[in-house]
């Protein structure tokens, strides 16, 4: 049993009511941040943790907020991402629905640490009942003080809003993130300047994940020596991994950094193997828009060394034989699954979620996903893939912002691994077709 | 001033200028090519990525290479900074990417459309682009649309460069367009197909690269390469009343503002010369007009070639001839 920081009191019942949460050492947190500890102090502790962003690029929070812009006179934000639209990941969903009151206490001792006297929580749309646990959470929390006016009487006000977008991918990125919570049309910035520079409305900004703001709270707690305990040594602490796909037992599991990959998909604390007695075939470890693994780089990686579940073995053989931990959606894909499918249903979702505001992405996402398509549904030539594989070249860092990238990336390595089943779409178009891809087969679960 | 050097030619510019307008100051083929930068317009540029450039040497300071291309018109120079622009192959290639990327969802009805001469995408799939599209997928389409009494909308010619949103937010006083939708079916359009009727709207038919934005007073009635164009003036209390008349024989066909070599309205003073909508629109007869004399056309386009402007036997090497 590894050990659990987030999800330690989450079976608790009537753990989203404040008193229960206050009773599970809920907010000791900001009575050690406030009462004891200076906003540097924080900074400093969470720098020391090594704490990782948990949204995806991996980028170290410390070092993200000791970048925050500190002009006099000039307000400093702290919005916090919940913003979670990548296919395969549910874990903040997750977090804020069982324990909004973390999510508060995790804004709060943030908010203190930077400095910001109003923080946001851009949520997406589809999260509308996600809003109203964490408004009632936030409701209680003034009410009883922990926000507002003079905090705990140590003159630090907080104000803490809620904000849902209208339901877009691309507002989860950052900058496209704080347009929208200005109430434009969610467009990503040009960048520089950063938002730490030039955030919301112009002020120092600084735009964070869920999780780790959540997991700010675990780290004030037992203290940053403590944490770097746990994990790896490159990748320290805990992780919400959230499994889905054909497995036996998928679901939001925290997990220790550093335990393997294959005890992971077959212990019987995690996910217990694939479902229906299949073997496995694909996975994609860290949401939709990492590279997809086959089946031989899964527990072992290139050299055959064992792979683990952390951000340095991942992504162990870069791009050519590993993958990344990005967001933690952990998809498995067993034995009857159909990779074109798969890759064209990617496609489309990135082709659909685009901005439309640079050229490389707004026509090569949708050219992808028509070309996707056709090989999909036996229309395609052999010509085709490598088409796929040079449109992908020219839109991998041309982009604006990241969706680029995370659109080209999950194509490229498809064509990459299983370049076989592309062509067998080519030479079987009949057949292709025919097939029953098994989507809808679900796992029998039993607990 | 700061040491820049742009495809082996160094130049000192100031502080804080592009990598696309310290290549200007310099001329010529080191210019990379721009469809969405504006330079009249602030906050335009860093979309339509055909000013892509290599930068070889981040600067003096910090000479490692920078690992993604580059977007020139919002890239700032530093202190030894090498750039890359047509020496760079990766930057051709990409280029020629960008180009077949914009040409993707364009109709190319050239032959039937009113920008054919004046077009920048013409002229930017000549230069940069490859013979032949690997597109074989159904092109989006809209309908075209009448955006108030002067200016017709063609969607499907628009490659999405945001200027005439950038015109509708900076120079009219109430902004009553933008982008509807996202991704390759994101649209230009008024808050319900709403007329555009603003004193300085015209302007975005100018701004446009392309022949999504014409003008309804002027399209159809002849190609712009039969047209003289003249610099004209006229008072006016709300422009400038400087602008460029494309005449046939005496009548006047159409009226612009006076573009640079880059297709950008010209600055005096650091003023933009915009034109109203009443000059642009209403101003059809020669006798409004006081001609200055024949426009010299700067931009290596078909309309450069044009008859009206013999080349100064003097002058060794004709300017307008590239």
């Amino acid at each position: 049993m590894g050990r659990k920081l987030l999800l330690e009191h989450v079976d608790v019942p009537g753990i989203e009511t404040y008193d229960v949460y206050r009773n599970h050492g809920g907010y000791k947190s900001v009575e050690k941040a406030l009462k004891t500890m200076s906003p540097q102090e924080v900074v400093e502790e969470v720098q020391k943790s090594a704490l990782k962003g948990r949204g995806g690029a991996g980028f170290p929070t410390g070092m993200k907020w000791s970048f925050l812009a500190k002009p006099e006179g000039v307000p400093r934000y702290l919005v916090c991402n919940a913003d979670e639209s990548e296919p395969g990941t549910f874990k903040d969903r997750y977090l804020m629905e069982k324990l909004p009151h973390l999510m508060v206490e995790g804004m709060i001792t943030s908010s203190y640490a930077l400095g910001a006297n109003t923080s946001y929580i851009y949520i997406r749309g589809e999260y509308m009942f996600v809003l109203e646990i964490l408004e009632k959470a936030i409701a209680e929390a003034y009410a009883k003080g922990w926000l507002g006016k003079n905090i705990l009487g140590s003159g630090y006000d907080l104000d803490l809003y809620v904000a849902p977008g209208g339901g877009a991918y691309i507002c989860g990125e950052e900058t496209a993130l704080l347009e929208s919570l200005e109430g434009k049309r969610g467009n990503p910035r040009m960048k520089p300047p950063f938002p730490a520079i030039k955030g919301l409305y112009g002020c120092p900004t600084v735009v964070n994940n869920v999780e780790s703001l959540c997991t700010v709270v675990p780290i004030i707690n037992i203290g940053a020596d403590e944490y770097l305990k746990i994990g790896t040594e490159k990748s320290s602490g805990t992780k919400l991994i959230s499994a889905c796909g054909n497995l036996v037992r998928p679901g939001v599991y925290e997990i220790e950094m550093g335990i393997t990959v294959e005890e992971f998909i077959y212990g019987d604390e995690w996910c217990r193997g694939i479902a229906n007695g299949k073997k496995i075939k694909a996975l994609i470890p860290g949401g939709s828009s990492v590279p997809i693994l086959p089946a031989h780089l899964i527990t072992k990686t290139a050299a055959g060394e064992t792979r683990y579940m952390s951000y340095e073995s991942l992504s162990d053989g870069g791009f050519a034989s590993g993958s990344m931990l990005g967001s933690g959606g952990f998809i498995v894909f067993d034995e009857d699954q159909c990779i074109v499918r798969n890759t064209w249903n990617f496609a489309r979702f990135y082709s659909h979620e685009s901005c439309g505001q640079c050229s490389p992405c707004r026509e090569g996402t949708a050219w992808m996903e028509k070309v996707l398509h056709r090989l999909e549904t036996g229309k395609g030539n052999m010509r085709d893939i490598d088409l796929l594989a040079d449109i992908n070249k020219k839109i991998e860092g041309n982009t604006i912002c990241p969706l680029g990238d995370a659109a080209a990336w999950p194509v490229a390595a498809a064509i990459r691994h299983f370049r076989e089943e592309f062509e067998w779409h080519v030479t079987h178009p009949e057949e292709a077709v025919k097939r029953n891809y098994g989507l809808l087969k679900t796992p029998e679960i039993t607990l | 001033m700061i040491k820049v050097t742009i495809d082996d030619i160094e130049i000192e510019v100031e502080e804080g200028t592009t990598i696309l307008n310290a290549a200007r100051m310099i001329g010529g083929d080191v210019v990379p090519p721009a469809m969405c930068y504006y330079s009249a317009l602030p906050g335009t540029g860093g979309k339509c990525r055909t000013c892509l450039v290599e930068v070889a040497a981040g600067s003096t300071k910090d000479p490692r290479p920078m690992p993604k291309l580059m977007v020139s018109c919002s890239t700032q120079v530093m202190d030894g900074m090498i750039v890359k622009n047509k020496t760079s192959e990766r930057v051709i290639e990409n280029r020629a990417g960008v180009v077949e990327f914009l040409l993707a969802n364009h109709p190319l009805d050239c032959p039937v459309c009113d920008q054919a001469g004046e077009c920048d995408l013409q002229n930017l799939g000549f230069e940069n682009g490859k013979e032949a599209t690997r597109y074989e997928e159904e092109r989006r389409t809209f309908e075209p649309i009448d955006i108030g009494d002067h200016i017709k909308l063609n969607m499907n010619r628009c490659i999405l460069c945001y200027r005439c949103v950038h015109v509708a937010n900076q120079l009219t006083d109430q902004r009553v367009h933008g982008a509807l939708h996202r991704g390759d079916h994101t649209e230009i359009s008024t808050y319900i197909e709403k007329a555009i009727d603003n004193d300085f709207s015209g302007n975005m038919i100018d701004v446009c690269p392309v022949g999504a934005l014409t003008d309804r007073t002027a399209r159809f009635k002849s190609r712009v390469w039969f047209l003289n164009p003249m610099n004209a003036t006229c008072e006016c209390t709300k422009c400038s009343g400087k602008a460029v008349v494309w005449m046939f024989g005496k009548e006047v066909y159409k009226v612009t503002t006076r573009q640079d070599k880059y297709g950008e309205v010209e600055q005096v003073d650091g003023k933009p010369q915009w034109l109203c909508d009443e000059c642009r629109f209403d101003k059809k007869d020669v006798s409004k007009w006081t001609i200055e004399g024949a426009r010299h056309i700067d931009r290596h386009s078909v309309i450069s070639q044009g008859h009206y402007e013999k080349p100064n036997p003097l002058d060794n090497k004709p300017k307008n001839i590239k």
